[in-house]
C-alpha cells in the first residue's frame, strides 16, 4: 500500500515536471519565437492590419464594420455578435453567428425583413432592385459577424444608390467597385469579393477631391 | 467558373498536396519514433523531467505515465484559470467560475477544445499561451504517442515492451508539432492573423467613434490548434474570425493542417509494421470516406434545402463572404472527421443535411482520418473488427497483420467501440428527460433535439465543435460534457493499450493461403462497410430525431 502510494507520487511528479518544462518549451519560447518573427517580417499584419486615412485610424482590413450610412457601400448583417456578459468593465467586439437553424422561423424573417430594406434602400429613381437579384450574402449574417467582405453582385447591387446619394456617375461608381473588387486566389481559391471599408475609404476620398 | 466548380478544384488541390507529403512526412513521423538517437534539447527536457527514455514500458505502465500526465494537466489548467484574476498579463480579467475551468480544463487536456466561453473576453494572455495552446500541443503528442504504442504492439512479438512515454511524449512534440506549427504560423500571420501581446486598446471606425479589441498570439496558436486536431478557438467566432483565419488561402492551409497528421501517420504505420501496403490500405479507407463525405457535403449546401435558405437564395448564414460555400463544405467535414471542431463557418445554420453530415462524421468514431493519433489507433480498432467479421463468414480465427485475434482481443475492441455511443445516447436522453437542461436549446423543434445530441456526440468524441445556439455554460451541460470529455478519452486509451500489449506479447502467425489479405481493395471495402454498419446502426434512431427530421422535412 505505502509502495503503491509512494510510486503513484514519484509518477505525477514525474508527469508535473514534464508539463512545466513543456509549457516552457511550447507555451512560452514556442509562441515568443513566433511573435519576434512576426513582428520583424510583416509588423503591419500582426499587429491587425489597421488602415490610416488622412491621417486617422479608420479599422482594420480584416474586420467589418457596421453603422455606415446610406452614403456608402452597406455590409452584410452581423445579428450574431455578442455583448460583454463578463468582465463587463470593457465593451469588446465579440465575434459571433446566428446559429439560427435553417427552418427556425426566426431566421426566415430575419432573410425576408433583410431583404424587403435591400431593395428599398437600393431602389432609386430609374432603378428598381428586383428581390431576385438580392445575393444571398446580403440578407444573411456571417460566421464572425465581422466579415470584411460583400459579393461582387451586392456592392454591384448598391451602385445606383451610392452614384446618386453621393453625386457621381453611376460608372464611375462601377469603376470603383471594380477596382476593389477580388477574384479567387490562384484563380479557385475562396469567392470572389470586395473589402466594404476600402471601397468606403476610396468613394470618401473620391467625394472629398472634387 | 462557378462556385461548385470552384469548391471542387480547391479539394482536388487539397488531395493533391497532401499526396506530395505523404511519404516524406509518413517516413519522417516512422524516424522520429523509432531513431535511437536523442536530440541535445530533448535531453535536457528528460533531465527536467527526471525520466530514462531508453527505458522501455509494459502497457500498463504506459498507461499511468498517460493518465499521470494528463491528471496533472487537468490540475495545472484548472487552477491557472480559477487564479486568471491574480495572473499579470491577463487583461486583468477575472477568474473563471470552477464549473467552467473544469469543464476547459478537461475540455483541452482530452484534445477536445469544447469551449462554453467566449475566447475574447475570458481568457487572457496567460491562460490562452501558457495554458490552452500548451495543451493544444502536448494533448495532440498524447494521442499520437497512444497510437505508436498501439503500432508497436501489431510490430513486435513476444515481448511486453510498448516503448516509452515520455520519450514518445517529448518527440512528438519537440520533432513533428512544433518545427511544422512555427512554420504555418509564420504564414497565417503573412496572410493577416495576428501575433501580438498588445492589451485592450481602441480602434477607430470609418463613421466615427471605436471598437475596443484584445490582442494576442492568435497566429501562433492558431497554427497548433488545427495540426494537433484541438480545435479551441481564440476567439469565439474561431477560425471564420478573420484574424484567425483571414483569407480564402490560410483556410485551404487550415484544412491542410488539420488532415496531415492524421493521414500521414497512414504511412507511419506501414513502415513500422515492415508493409507500407497496410498502411496504403489504411489510408484507402479513410481517403473513400473522407473524400464521400465532403462531396455529399458539397451537395447539401449547394443545394441550400431548408426554409430561410432557400428564401435567402443561397446557404450563406453562418459563412463567410471569402471562404463562400464550398470552402466553408470542405472545412467542416476536415473538421468533424478528425477530431478538431475549429469552425470555419456555423454547422447550427448548414442545411438539415448538412448539419447531420458533420455529425456523423463525429459518430464514427473520428477514424476518416481521425484526431491525430487518435484517428490511427481507433481505425486499427475498427479493422480488428472487420477481419473478425470475416473470420467469422469465413470460419477461421481472424489474424491481423501476423497477430490472432482471439476472444481477448476482441473483448477489448468491443469495449472500445461501446464506450462513446454509450456516452452520447445515455447523456443525450437524461438531458432530455431532465426539466432543465432544454431550456439551453436556442432552436425549436428537431434542430433544438440536435444541439443537445451535437453536444455529447462532439464532447464524447473529443471534436468540440458546436451547433453553438446551445447554451452550454450551465453546470449541467459544463458538468456533464466534461464527463463525457474524459471518459471519451482515456478510456478508449486504456483498452488501446491493453490491446496492445496484449498484440506485442503474442508470437506471429505466418500467413497462408487461407489468411486475409489485409492490403487489398477488398479489405478496403470491408473496412468502410463495417465502419458504416457499426455506426450506422449505432445512432441511426437518434440520427432520424434530429437532422433526418428536418432534412427532410
Amino acid at each position: 500500500m505505502n509502495n503503491s502510494v509512494t510510486n503513484t507520487a514519484r509518477l505525477l511528479w514525474a508527469g508535473l515536471r514534464a508539463l512545466l518544462v513543456l509549457t516552457v518549451v511550447t507555451g512560452v519560447l514556442y509562441p515568443l519565437a513566433v511573435t519576434g518573427v512576426a513582428q520583424a517580417l510583416f509588423p503591419g499584419r500582426a499587429n491587425g492590419s489597421e488602415i490610416t486615412s488622412h491621417g486617422k485610424v479608420v479599422g482594420s482590413s480584416l474586420i467589418g464594420q457596421q453603422g455606415y450610412s446610406l452614403k456608402y457601400f452597406q455590409p452584410r448583417p452581423a445579428a450574431g455578435l455578442g455583448t460583454n456578459s463578463v468582465n463587463t468593465r470593457y465593451k469588446l467586439v465579440l465575434s459571433g453567428a446566428t446559429n439560427l437553424a435553417a427552418d427556425n422561423p426566426k431566421l426566415v424573417k430575419a432573410v425576408e425583413d433583410a431583404r424587403a430594406k435591400v431593395v428599398k434602400d437600393n431602389s432609386v429613381p430609374g432603378y428598381t432592385v428586383r428581390p431576385a437579384q438580392v445575393p444571398a450574402d446580403a440578407v444573411t449574417s456571417s460566421g464572425s459577424g465581422l466579415d470584411p467582405a460583400i459579393s461582387p453582385a451586392y456592392a454591384e447591387l448598391q451602385v445606383h444608390r451610392v452614384a446618386e446619394r453621393n453625386g457621381l456617375s453611376v460608372a464611375r461608381v462601377e469603376r470603383l467597385v471594380k477596382e476593389h473588387t477580388q477574384g479567387r486566389a490562384l484563380g479557385f481559391v475562396g469567392e470572389p469579393q470586395v473589402n466594404v471599408l476600402e471601397l468606403n475609404i476610396a468613394l470618401r476620398d473620391l467625394t472629398a477631391g472634387r | 467558373m462557378s462556385p461548385v466548380l470552384a469548391g471542387f478544384l480547391q479539394l482536388l488541390a487539397l488531395i493533391g498536396v497532401l499526396a506530395l507529403v505523404y511519404i516524406p512526412f509518413g517516413g519522417y513521423m516512422a524516424r522520429v519514433y523509432t531513431s535511437p538517437k536523442h536530440l541535445r534539447a530533448e535531453r535536457w527536457i528528460y533531465k527536467g523531467i527526471g525520466a530514462n527514455p531508453d527505458a522501455e514500458m509494459t502497457w500498463p505502465a504506459y498507461l499511468r505515465g498517460v493518465l499521470a500526465f494528463s491528471a496533472v494537466s487537468v490540475l495545472f489548467l484548472y487552477l491557472l484559470q480559477r487564479f486568471q484574476g491574480m495572473l499579470p498579463g491577463s487583461f486583468g480579467f477575472s477568474s473563471v467560475s470552477p464549473a467552467q475551468s473544469f469543464n476547459t480544463a478537461v475540455s483541452f487536456v482530452t484534445n477536445t477544445n469544447w469551449q462554453s466561453y467566449y475566447g475574447e473576453q475570458t481568457m487572457g494572455h496567460v491562460v490562452q499561451t501558457a495554458g490552452l495552446a500548451v495543451q493544444n500541443f502536448v494533448s495532440a503528442a498524447v494521442g499520437m504517442a497512444v497510437a505508436v504504442a498501439l503500432v508497436r504492439g501489431f510490430a513486435r512479438s513476444r515481448t511486453g515492451e510498448l516503448g516509452n512515454f515520455w520519450a514518445d511524449l517529448v518527440r512528438g512534440t519537440v520533432r513533428i508539432l512544433l518545427p511544422v506549427a512555427a512554420v504555418a504560423a509564420v504564414l497565417l500571420v503573412a496572410a493577416g492573423a495576428i501575433q501580438n501581446f498588445s492589451g485592450i486598446h481602441e480602434v477607430g471606425q470609418f463613421m466615427g467613434g471605436s471598437q475596443q479589441w484584445n490582442g494576442g498570439a492568435v497566429a501562433s496558436q492558431e497554427a497548433i490548434k488545427e495540426l494537433g486536431t484541438n480545435g479551441g478557438g481564440y476567439f469565439n467566432a474561431n477560425s471564420a474570425h478573420p484574424f484567425e483565419n483571414p483569407t480564402a488561402l490560410t483556410n485551404l492551409l487550415e484544412i491542410f493542417l488539420i488532415l496531415v497528421i492524421p493521414f500521414c501517420l497512414t504511412r507511419t504505420f506501414g513502415v513500422l509494421v515492415g508493409s507500407v501496403k497496410q498502411g496504403y490500405a489504411i489510408l484507402a479507407t479513410m481517403a473513400t470516406i473522407w473524400v464521400g463525405f465532403t462531396l455529399l457535403m458539397m451537395a447539401a449546401e449547394f443545394s441550400h434545402h431548408g426554409p430561410a435558405l432557400q428564401a435567402a437564395g443561397g446557404a450563406m448564414e453562418g459563412k463567410e463572404t471569402r471562404f463562400g460555400v464550398g470552402g466553408s463544405a470542405i472545412f467542416s467535414v476536415a473538421t468533424t472527421l478528425t477530431s478538431t471542431g475549429a469552425v470555419d463557418s456555423f454547422h447550427s445554420s448548414f442545411t438539415g443535411l448538412g448539419g447531420g453530415i458533420t455529425m456523423l462524421g463525429m459518430m464514427l468514431g473520428e477514424i476518416a482520418p481521425g484526431g491525430v493519433g487518435s484517428g490511427l489507433y481507433g481505425m486499427l480498432i475498427m479493422a480488428v473488427i472487420a477481419v473478425f467479421i470475416a473470420g467469422l463468414m469465413v470460419g477461421r480465427t481472424p489474424e491481423y497483420l501476423g497477430k490472432k485475434i482471439g476472444g481477448r482481443e476482441m473483448k477489448l475492441a468491443a469495449c472500445y467501440i461501446l464506450v462513446t455511443p454509450t456516452l452520447v445516447l445515455v447523456l443525450t436522453a437524461a438531458s432530455m428527460a431532465l426539466p432543465t437542461p432544454p431550456h439551453s436549446m436556442l432552436n425549436p423543434g428537431a434542430h433544438g433535439f440536435s444541439e443537445v445530441l451535437y453536444a455529447f456526440t462532439s464532447a464524447s468524441n473529443n471534436n468540440g465543435s458546436a451547433f453553438a445556439g446551445l447554451n452550454a455554460n450551465t453546470d449541467w451541460f459544463n458538468t456533464m460534457t466534461g464527463l463525457a470529455m474524459l471518459f471519451g478519452r482515456f478510456l478508449p486509451m486504456v483498452f488501446v493499450l491493453a490491446l496492445a500489449g496484449s498484440l506485442a506479447g503474442q508470437r506471429p502467425v505466418p500467413a497462408t493461403t487461407g489468411t486475409l489479405r489485409t492490403d487489398k481493395p477488398l479489405f478496403t471495402g470491408l473496412l468502410v462497410g463495417a465502419i458504416l454498419i457499426v455506426t450506422g446502426l449505432t445512432y441511426f434512431p437518434a440520427l432520424a430525431l434530429g437532422p433526418l427530421a428536418e432534412g427532410l422535412a
